[in-house]
Protein backbone atom coordinates (compact mmCIF):
# COMPACT_ATOMS: atom_id res chain seq x y z
CA UNK A 1 0.00 0.00 0.00
CA UNK A 2 2.44 2.35 0.89
CA UNK A 3 4.16 1.98 -2.42
CA UNK A 4 1.30 3.30 -4.20
CA UNK A 5 0.64 6.19 -1.46
CA UNK A 6 4.13 7.58 -2.42
CA UNK A 7 3.78 7.98 -5.68
CA UNK A 8 0.87 10.21 -5.74
CA UNK A 9 1.08 13.65 -5.44
CA UNK A 10 -1.34 15.25 -3.23
CA UNK A 11 -0.64 18.99 -4.76
CA UNK A 12 -2.94 19.85 -7.62
CA UNK A 13 -0.53 20.89 -10.34
CA UNK A 14 -0.09 24.54 -11.31
CA UNK A 15 -2.17 25.51 -14.60
CA UNK A 16 -0.22 26.25 -17.15
CA UNK A 17 -0.63 29.71 -18.20
CA UNK A 18 1.51 30.18 -21.21
CA UNK A 19 -1.58 30.21 -23.47
CA UNK A 20 -3.33 33.19 -21.15
CA UNK A 21 -1.41 36.11 -23.61
CA UNK A 22 -2.59 34.71 -27.02
CA UNK A 23 -6.21 34.30 -25.49
CA UNK A 24 -6.29 38.30 -24.68
CA UNK A 25 -4.28 39.08 -27.74
CA UNK A 26 -7.05 37.36 -29.50
CA UNK A 27 -9.45 39.55 -27.48
CA UNK A 28 -8.01 42.70 -27.96
CA UNK A 29 -7.33 42.40 -31.98
CA UNK A 30 -11.36 41.67 -32.07
CA UNK A 31 -11.99 45.11 -30.06
CA UNK A 32 -9.82 46.92 -31.74
CA UNK A 33 -10.73 46.06 -35.72
CA UNK A 34 -14.47 46.58 -33.84
CA UNK A 35 -13.77 49.84 -32.51
CA UNK A 36 -14.81 52.97 -34.45
CA UNK A 37 -13.98 56.19 -32.99
CA UNK A 38 -16.42 58.45 -32.33
CA UNK A 39 -16.04 61.52 -34.55
CA UNK A 40 -18.46 63.97 -31.83
CA UNK A 41 -18.50 63.74 -28.19
CA UNK A 42 -21.67 63.70 -27.23
CA UNK A 43 -23.30 66.37 -24.86
CA UNK A 44 -26.94 65.22 -25.15
CA UNK A 45 -28.56 62.34 -23.90
CA UNK A 46 -28.85 59.61 -26.77
CA UNK A 47 -30.76 56.52 -26.35
CA UNK A 48 -31.82 55.25 -29.48
CA UNK A 49 -34.77 53.67 -30.13
CA UNK A 50 -35.74 50.52 -31.45
CA UNK A 51 -37.63 49.79 -35.18
CA UNK A 52 -37.34 46.64 -37.41
CA UNK A 53 -37.97 48.27 -40.85
CA UNK A 54 -34.69 49.39 -40.92
CA UNK A 55 -32.23 49.61 -43.86
CA UNK A 56 -28.43 50.22 -44.09
CA UNK A 57 -27.13 53.57 -43.66
CA UNK A 58 -24.86 55.02 -46.94
CA UNK A 59 -20.86 54.90 -46.67
CA UNK A 60 -19.83 57.25 -44.72
CA UNK A 61 -18.27 59.76 -45.92
CA UNK A 62 -21.97 60.41 -47.37
CA UNK A 63 -23.67 60.62 -44.09
CA UNK A 64 -24.21 64.04 -42.00
CA UNK A 65 -24.77 63.54 -38.34
CA UNK A 66 -27.44 65.68 -36.35
CA UNK A 67 -28.21 64.51 -32.87
CA UNK A 68 -31.02 65.94 -30.85
CA UNK A 69 -31.77 64.57 -27.20
CA UNK A 70 -31.84 66.38 -23.77
CA UNK A 71 -28.54 67.73 -22.85
CA UNK A 72 -26.83 65.86 -20.14
CA UNK A 73 -26.29 66.95 -16.31
CA UNK A 74 -23.20 68.29 -16.94
CA UNK A 75 -24.66 70.63 -19.45
CA UNK A 76 -28.23 71.68 -17.83
CA UNK A 77 -26.62 74.61 -16.36
CA UNK A 78 -25.94 76.28 -19.51
CA UNK A 79 -28.62 74.91 -22.03
CA UNK A 80 -31.57 73.74 -19.68
CA UNK A 81 -33.70 70.56 -19.45
CA UNK A 82 -35.68 70.66 -22.75
CA UNK A 83 -34.50 68.82 -26.06
CA UNK A 84 -31.44 70.69 -28.02
CA UNK A 85 -29.90 70.15 -31.18
CA UNK A 86 -25.96 68.76 -31.65
CA UNK A 87 -24.41 69.50 -34.99
CA UNK A 88 -20.63 68.49 -34.91
CA UNK A 89 -20.04 68.42 -31.56
CA UNK A 90 -21.28 71.61 -29.93
CA UNK A 91 -24.80 72.23 -28.72
CA UNK A 92 -26.64 74.80 -31.42
CA UNK A 93 -29.43 76.73 -32.10
CA UNK A 94 -32.34 75.52 -35.02
CA UNK A 95 -30.83 78.39 -37.56
CA UNK A 96 -27.42 76.95 -37.87
CA UNK A 97 -28.88 73.32 -39.18
CA UNK A 98 -29.20 74.91 -42.23
CA UNK A 99 -25.14 76.25 -42.68
CA UNK A 100 -24.18 73.28 -40.98
CA UNK A 101 -25.53 70.70 -43.69
CA UNK A 102 -24.34 73.48 -46.55
CA UNK A 103 -20.90 73.34 -44.97
CA UNK A 104 -21.06 69.20 -44.68
CA UNK A 105 -22.68 69.15 -48.43
CA UNK A 106 -19.70 71.63 -49.94
CA UNK A 107 -16.77 69.63 -48.08
CA UNK A 108 -17.90 66.57 -49.94
CA UNK A 109 -16.79 64.70 -53.00
CA UNK A 110 -18.31 66.23 -56.29
CA UNK A 111 -19.71 62.55 -56.86
CA UNK A 112 -21.45 61.66 -54.04
CA UNK A 113 -22.73 65.10 -53.25
CA UNK A 114 -26.43 64.29 -54.85
CA UNK A 115 -26.58 61.33 -52.39
CA UNK A 116 -25.71 62.95 -49.11
CA UNK A 117 -28.26 61.29 -46.31
CA UNK A 118 -28.79 63.25 -43.15
CA UNK A 119 -28.65 60.63 -39.90
CA UNK A 120 -31.15 61.70 -37.36
CA UNK A 121 -29.61 60.24 -33.97
CA UNK A 122 -33.17 61.61 -31.22
CA UNK A 123 -33.06 60.52 -28.51
CA UNK A 124 -35.88 57.96 -28.09
CA UNK A 125 -37.59 60.02 -24.65
CA UNK A 126 -37.26 63.86 -26.81
CA UNK A 127 -40.61 64.65 -27.82
CA UNK A 128 -40.92 65.18 -31.53
CA UNK A 129 -41.93 68.74 -31.79
CA UNK A 130 -38.00 69.80 -32.44
CA UNK A 131 -37.37 67.18 -34.40
CA UNK A 132 -40.19 68.64 -37.10
CA UNK A 133 -38.52 71.76 -36.98
CA UNK A 134 -35.17 70.22 -37.79
CA UNK A 135 -36.94 68.62 -40.84
CA UNK A 136 -38.27 71.88 -42.52
CA UNK A 137 -34.75 73.23 -41.88
CA UNK A 138 -33.55 70.13 -43.68
CA UNK A 139 -36.04 70.24 -46.54
CA UNK A 140 -35.03 74.56 -46.97
CA UNK A 141 -31.58 73.05 -47.27
CA UNK A 142 -32.80 70.14 -49.82
CA UNK A 143 -31.42 67.66 -47.88
CA UNK A 144 -34.06 65.52 -48.24
CA UNK A 145 -32.69 61.82 -47.95
CA UNK A 146 -32.94 61.30 -44.38
CA UNK A 147 -33.08 58.21 -41.60
CA UNK A 148 -34.24 57.51 -38.39
CA UNK A 149 -31.47 56.21 -36.62
CA UNK A 150 -32.37 53.20 -35.13
CA UNK A 151 -31.40 49.87 -33.49
CA UNK A 152 -32.89 46.60 -34.60
CA UNK A 153 -35.85 45.13 -32.61
CA UNK A 154 -38.92 45.21 -31.88
CA UNK A 155 -40.40 49.03 -31.66
CA UNK A 156 -43.40 47.76 -29.53
CA UNK A 157 -40.59 47.28 -26.73
CA UNK A 158 -39.56 50.77 -26.88
CA UNK A 159 -43.69 51.73 -25.41
CA UNK A 160 -43.55 49.29 -22.76
CA UNK A 161 -41.87 51.21 -20.34
CA UNK B 1 35.06 30.55 -28.62
CA UNK B 2 32.83 28.69 -26.51
CA UNK B 3 28.90 28.97 -27.85
CA UNK B 4 26.19 30.72 -25.26
CA UNK B 5 23.07 30.38 -26.04
CA UNK B 6 21.92 33.81 -25.20
CA UNK B 7 19.24 33.39 -22.37
CA UNK B 8 15.52 33.71 -23.03
CA UNK B 9 13.35 36.84 -22.57
CA UNK B 10 10.62 36.17 -19.50
CA UNK B 11 7.66 36.36 -21.31
CA UNK B 12 5.85 36.14 -18.43
CA UNK B 13 4.28 39.77 -18.39
CA UNK B 14 3.01 39.95 -21.70
CA UNK B 15 0.05 39.02 -20.97
CA UNK B 16 -0.34 42.35 -18.35
CA UNK B 17 0.64 44.19 -21.10
CA UNK B 18 -2.20 42.75 -23.37
CA UNK B 19 -4.53 43.26 -20.56
CA UNK B 20 -3.78 46.47 -20.32
CA UNK B 21 -4.30 47.43 -24.16
CA UNK B 22 -7.68 45.15 -23.73
CA UNK B 23 -9.06 47.20 -20.89
CA UNK B 24 -8.50 50.38 -22.96
CA UNK B 25 -10.12 49.21 -26.31
CA UNK B 26 -12.97 47.87 -24.01
CA UNK B 27 -13.37 51.41 -22.15
CA UNK B 28 -12.63 53.14 -25.14
CA UNK B 29 -15.11 50.79 -27.39
CA UNK B 30 -18.66 52.38 -28.65
CA UNK B 31 -20.42 50.18 -31.60
CA UNK B 32 -21.64 52.66 -33.68
CA UNK B 33 -25.44 52.13 -34.84
CA UNK B 34 -25.60 52.40 -38.96
CA UNK B 35 -29.46 51.42 -39.12
CA UNK B 36 -32.16 53.32 -39.75
CA UNK B 37 -35.55 53.66 -41.67
CA UNK B 38 -34.81 55.99 -44.72
CA UNK B 39 -37.35 58.67 -45.74
CA UNK B 40 -38.17 61.37 -47.92
CA UNK B 41 -38.60 64.59 -46.77
CA UNK B 42 -40.92 66.67 -49.85
CA UNK B 43 -38.83 69.56 -51.71
CA UNK B 44 -39.69 72.98 -50.28
CA UNK B 45 -43.30 73.91 -51.84
CA UNK B 46 -43.33 77.79 -53.62
CA UNK B 47 -45.90 79.87 -51.30
CA UNK B 48 -48.86 79.39 -53.15
CA UNK B 49 -49.58 76.13 -53.64
CA UNK B 50 -52.89 74.48 -53.68
CA UNK B 51 -52.58 71.04 -51.68
CA UNK B 52 -53.33 68.47 -54.57
CA UNK B 53 -56.95 67.18 -54.62
CA UNK B 54 -57.53 63.75 -52.88
CA UNK B 55 -60.51 61.96 -52.85
CA UNK B 56 -61.92 61.40 -48.75
CA UNK B 57 -62.01 57.95 -49.09
CA UNK B 58 -58.10 57.62 -50.92
CA UNK B 59 -56.79 59.15 -47.57
CA UNK B 60 -56.17 56.46 -44.41
CA UNK B 61 -55.49 59.36 -41.35
CA UNK B 62 -53.57 58.39 -38.85
CA UNK B 63 -53.34 60.66 -35.77
CA UNK B 64 -50.90 60.63 -32.55
CA UNK B 65 -51.51 62.86 -29.47
CA UNK B 66 -49.55 64.34 -26.59
CA UNK B 67 -49.96 61.04 -24.58
CA UNK B 68 -49.05 59.29 -27.42
CA UNK B 69 -52.65 57.38 -27.91
CA UNK B 70 -53.08 56.50 -31.27
CA UNK B 71 -56.47 57.46 -33.79
CA UNK B 72 -57.08 55.80 -36.69
CA UNK B 73 -60.12 56.79 -39.07
CA UNK B 74 -61.73 58.50 -36.26
CA UNK B 75 -61.51 55.31 -34.48
CA UNK B 76 -59.06 54.55 -31.03
CA UNK B 77 -56.91 51.59 -31.95
CA UNK B 78 -53.98 49.93 -30.31
CA UNK B 79 -50.97 50.10 -31.87
CA UNK B 80 -50.72 46.39 -32.68
CA UNK B 81 -53.07 46.84 -34.92
CA UNK B 82 -52.03 49.14 -37.22
CA UNK B 83 -50.18 47.44 -39.60
CA UNK B 84 -53.38 45.08 -40.24
CA UNK B 85 -55.19 48.28 -40.63
CA UNK B 86 -53.03 49.72 -43.37
CA UNK B 87 -52.40 46.84 -45.50
CA UNK B 88 -56.29 46.59 -45.80
CA UNK B 89 -56.64 50.16 -46.49
CA UNK B 90 -53.74 50.40 -49.43
CA UNK B 91 -54.78 46.96 -50.46
CA UNK B 92 -58.65 47.13 -50.81
CA UNK B 93 -59.16 48.27 -54.83
CA UNK B 94 -62.48 49.59 -54.53
CA UNK B 95 -61.75 51.38 -57.58
CA UNK B 96 -64.67 50.22 -60.26
CA UNK B 97 -64.06 52.43 -63.35
CA UNK B 98 -61.47 50.75 -65.71
CA UNK B 99 -58.97 53.37 -65.01
CA UNK B 100 -58.50 53.14 -61.45
CA UNK B 101 -59.11 49.85 -60.74
CA UNK B 102 -56.55 47.13 -59.18
CA UNK B 103 -56.15 43.99 -61.08
CA UNK B 104 -53.26 42.93 -57.98
CA UNK B 105 -55.43 43.69 -54.96
CA UNK B 106 -56.82 41.52 -52.79
CA UNK B 107 -58.44 43.39 -50.51
CA UNK B 108 -62.37 43.43 -49.82
CA UNK B 109 -63.12 46.04 -52.50
CA UNK B 110 -64.58 48.65 -50.44
CA UNK B 111 -66.28 51.42 -52.39
CA UNK B 112 -65.62 53.40 -49.34
CA UNK B 113 -61.95 52.63 -48.85
CA UNK B 114 -59.21 53.20 -51.50
CA UNK B 115 -59.06 53.23 -54.96
CA UNK B 116 -55.91 51.64 -55.32
CA UNK B 117 -52.38 51.17 -53.72
CA UNK B 118 -51.12 54.10 -56.60
CA UNK B 119 -53.81 56.49 -55.34
CA UNK B 120 -53.89 55.75 -51.38
CA UNK B 121 -52.62 58.28 -49.28
CA UNK B 122 -51.47 57.63 -45.71
CA UNK B 123 -51.47 60.95 -43.24
CA UNK B 124 -49.41 61.35 -40.48
CA UNK B 125 -50.69 63.65 -38.10
CA UNK B 126 -48.48 64.42 -34.84
CA UNK B 127 -49.07 66.13 -32.01
CA UNK B 128 -45.74 68.51 -30.94
CA UNK B 129 -45.53 66.70 -27.38
CA UNK B 130 -45.62 62.94 -29.38
CA UNK B 131 -42.70 61.08 -28.36
CA UNK B 132 -40.10 60.21 -30.58
CA UNK B 133 -40.20 56.40 -29.57
CA UNK B 134 -43.98 56.38 -30.34
CA UNK B 135 -43.41 58.17 -33.46
CA UNK B 136 -41.01 55.97 -34.84
CA UNK B 137 -43.02 52.90 -33.43
CA UNK B 138 -46.02 53.90 -35.85
CA UNK B 139 -43.61 55.26 -38.64
CA UNK B 140 -42.26 51.42 -38.76
CA UNK B 141 -45.77 50.07 -38.56
CA UNK B 142 -46.65 51.84 -41.16
CA UNK B 143 -43.68 51.05 -43.67
CA UNK B 144 -44.16 47.50 -42.28
CA UNK B 145 -47.42 47.42 -44.24
CA UNK B 146 -45.49 48.86 -47.61
CA UNK B 147 -42.99 45.68 -46.99
CA UNK B 148 -45.72 43.84 -46.36
CA UNK B 149 -47.42 44.37 -49.88
CA UNK B 150 -44.28 44.40 -51.60
CA UNK B 151 -43.00 41.32 -50.55
CA UNK B 152 -45.98 39.49 -51.50
CA UNK B 153 -46.25 41.10 -54.92
CA UNK B 154 -42.70 40.61 -55.62
CA UNK B 155 -42.94 36.69 -54.53
CA UNK B 156 -46.25 36.25 -57.12
CA UNK B 157 -43.90 38.27 -60.18
CA UNK B 158 -40.25 37.10 -59.49
CA UNK B 159 -40.64 34.10 -56.90
CA UNK B 160 -38.23 36.78 -54.56
CA UNK B 161 -39.28 38.19 -51.66
CA UNK B 162 -38.95 42.50 -52.29
CA UNK B 163 -36.65 42.54 -49.15
CA UNK B 164 -34.42 40.07 -50.35
CA UNK B 165 -34.32 41.39 -53.87
CA UNK B 166 -33.44 45.35 -52.31
CA UNK B 167 -30.23 43.11 -50.26
CA UNK B 168 -29.23 41.64 -53.27
CA UNK B 169 -29.15 44.79 -54.81
CA UNK B 170 -27.10 46.37 -51.87
CA UNK B 171 -24.62 44.13 -51.73
CA UNK B 172 -23.77 43.80 -54.92
CA UNK B 173 -20.29 44.05 -55.56
CA UNK B 174 -19.28 47.22 -57.14
CA UNK B 175 -16.83 46.19 -59.83
CA UNK B 176 -19.84 43.66 -62.14
CA UNK B 177 -22.04 46.88 -62.26
CA UNK B 178 -21.16 48.36 -65.11
CA UNK B 179 -23.12 46.43 -68.64
CA UNK B 180 -24.73 43.66 -66.25
CA UNK B 181 -27.96 42.51 -67.57
CA UNK B 182 -28.14 40.43 -64.39
CA UNK B 183 -28.05 44.07 -62.41
CA UNK B 184 -30.20 46.00 -64.82
CA UNK B 185 -32.72 43.47 -64.83
CA UNK B 186 -32.71 43.31 -60.87
CA UNK B 187 -33.04 47.16 -60.70
CA UNK B 188 -35.94 47.17 -62.66
CA UNK B 189 -37.70 44.55 -61.17
CA UNK B 190 -37.40 46.39 -57.76
CA UNK B 191 -38.92 50.02 -59.64
CA UNK B 192 -41.59 47.64 -60.79
CA UNK B 193 -42.76 46.66 -57.46
CA UNK B 194 -41.82 49.56 -55.84
CA UNK B 195 -44.12 51.16 -58.16
CA UNK B 196 -47.19 48.70 -57.60
CA UNK B 197 -47.10 50.00 -54.25
CA UNK B 198 -46.03 53.51 -53.93
CA UNK B 199 -45.19 54.49 -50.50
CA UNK B 200 -46.96 57.61 -50.14
CA UNK B 201 -46.68 58.55 -46.66
CA UNK B 202 -48.06 62.04 -46.19
CA UNK B 203 -46.61 64.21 -42.84
CA UNK B 204 -48.46 66.70 -41.97
CA UNK B 205 -46.92 69.35 -39.85
CA UNK B 206 -47.82 68.59 -36.35
CA UNK B 207 -50.43 70.30 -34.63
CA UNK B 208 -50.77 71.73 -30.97
CA UNK B 209 -54.34 70.82 -30.71
CA UNK B 210 -56.43 72.42 -27.15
Amino acid sequence: MSKFKKKKNSEVPAVNTASLPDIVFMLLFFFMVATVMRDDELQIENQLPQANQVEKLAEKKKVVTIYIGKPSPNFTKQYGVTEVIQLGDKISPITDVRTYVDTKRNAMDEDVKDEMMVSLKVDQNSQIGILTDVKQELREAMALKISYTSVEGDPLRNLKN
Amino acid sequence: MARRSAPEVNAGSMADIAFLLLIFFLVTTTIEVDSGIASKLPPPLPPETKPPLIKEKNIFQVVVNAENRLLVEDADMEIGDLTDAAVKFLDNGGGTLPQNSCSYCRGDKDPESSDNPKKAVISLVNDRQTSYKMYLAVTNELVRAYSILRDREAKRLYNETFSSMTNRFAEWPATEKENNPEYDELEERIKKVQELFPRNLSEAEPQNRE
